[in-house]
């Protein structure tokens, strides 16, 4: 059974566009490599970027704030967080919707920070009679925190006026639950507020979406819970929004982490893949990417047991577990 | 060197710091024996060297084997700690 991970916004804090002065910058590298090429067709063209081109010329990290859909299979949509990235899937899920069918999908929430809860408002699902939205937190004030983002005069419809069948449910950390064909156990995790992270078990594969958390390793119960957490899991989507050296001084207690704890986690825990996530809105492409090549070079040279592969989340990126 | 036996670091250190200031002593950690550390090790070097700049004394490390010199490089920690090839050279560039 193959699951398909999609990823519809994985940028921390605030979405961020592209300019022209950038996009500017992309094809004058694009085209200068391209001199004294010869490339007729299009399929030539794409061997050539995909060849010859770096990961950060032809392609954006984007965009838009946390949202990630796990495909199982199953006729039920699963996401995890509500952020900018919740647009563009609930217009995806709208334009395959079947005529005179109506919908289900389940949020896992990880918590109410706006960059996880801002893109429900522009959830065009919610907006059609019929289909039934179940936001999973395990926050006593789940349900308060999405009202309120709708209230005037922060937007103009508020959360009871949308015509969907809305419901919020309450989890609880460390107890497991059957939802969507998935077996869900969330986990409490160090962040201001707090903040929750999930795994998904299906058909003895295993998702751990974990963001917006901080680690202190030298804490041992606290590297043994998160190690377990973690545990052999095909995928690992992982908070790797600072440098390791500003998570232990200057943005020690700030509630996030670095791309070489997640490697040290993963290495730990016999994870397959790490993935990281909830990137740094003033990085720029280049610099996503360096972090991207350092943590797999980590990786490699302190690698015990079996490898780990290690990607970096781009909007529009498809896992497949 | 990683989680679990980061703090033998850190006590190991600790009796030295006091003295690690002008007209005392320079510490320089010769890593030769290092096969690895992790980011809690790193953590350690961090806080004492903030402790140490914090009362103008010096620390270095030196005599890195390859693989924790580029666990410095990736971590940026060659920024935060002065690194030197040998011990020898470590004492000769921090002589005051
Ligand atoms: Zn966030
Ligand atoms: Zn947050």
């Amino acid at each position: 059974m193959t699951m398909l991970v999609r990823i519809w916004g994985c940028r921390g804090s605030l979405p961020v566009a592209t300019n022209t002065s950038k996009l500017r910058v992309r094809l004058i590298a694009a085209l200068q490599a391209a001199r004294w090429k010869t490339l007729g067709s299009k399929e030539e063209i794409i061997r050539f970027m995909d060849a010859e081109l770096d990961f950060s010329v032809t392609h954006s990290f984007g965009g838009n704030t946390a949202c990630v859909e796990i495909e199982s299979g199953g006729s039920d949509y699963v996401a995890c967080d509500l952020g900018s990235g919740a647009r563009e899937f609930g217009n995806r899920a709208l334009a395959a919707a079947n005529p005179g069918k109506s919908d289900t999908f389940h949020f896992f929430v990880s918590h109410l920070h706006w960059d996880h809860i801002m893109g429900f408002p522009f959830f065009a699902p919610a907006y059609v009679a019929g289909n039934r939205i179940r936001i999973y937190g395990c926050h006593p004030n789940l349900a308060e925190g999405f009202v309120r983002q709708q209230r005037a005069p922060h937007f103009p419809v508020q959360l009871s006026q949308m015509a969907a069948d809305i419901q919020f449910v309450q989890l609880e950390a460390g107890v497991s639950a059957e939802i969507a064909g998935f077996s869900v156990t969330p986990k409490l995790q160090q962040h201001s507020g707090d903040s929750y992270g999930y795994r998904f078990e299906q058909s003895g594969k295993s998702i751990v979406y974990s963001t917006d958390s901080e680690h202190k390793l030298e804490q041992t119960e606290h590297t043994r819970a998160f190690v377990e957490f973690f545990r052999d899991a095909d995928l690992v989507l992982f908070d790797a929004m600072y440098s390791l050296t500003d998570t232990i001084s200057v943005k020690e207690d700030w509630g996030h982490s670095s791309n070489i704890v997640g490697v040290e986690l993963c290495q730990m825990a016999g994870a397959k893949h790490l993935c990281l996530f909830h990137h740094e809105p003033i990085y720029e492409d280049e610099q996503l990417e360096t972090l991207w090549r350092d943590s797999q070079r980590l990786e490699e040279i302190t690698r015990s047991g079996q490898p780990l592969r290690i990607s970096s989340a781009f909007d529009g990126m498809e896992i497949l577990v | 060197m990683d989680h679990s036996n980061a703090a033998a670091l850190q006590a190991a250190l600790e009796p030295h710091l006091p003295d690690c200031k002008p007209g005392g002593y320079r510490i320089v950690l010769d890593l030769s024996r290092l096969s690895y550390i992790s980011s809690a090790g790193l953590r350690i070097l961090m806080i004492t060297s903030r402790q140490i700049k914090s009362q103008q004394g010096v620390i270095a490390v030196a005599a890195m084997q390859p693989v924790v010199r580029e666990i410095f490089d990736i971590s940026k920690f060659t920024l935060v700690l002065k690194c030197f090839d040998t011990v020898g050279e470590a004492l000769a560039q921090t002589a005051p």
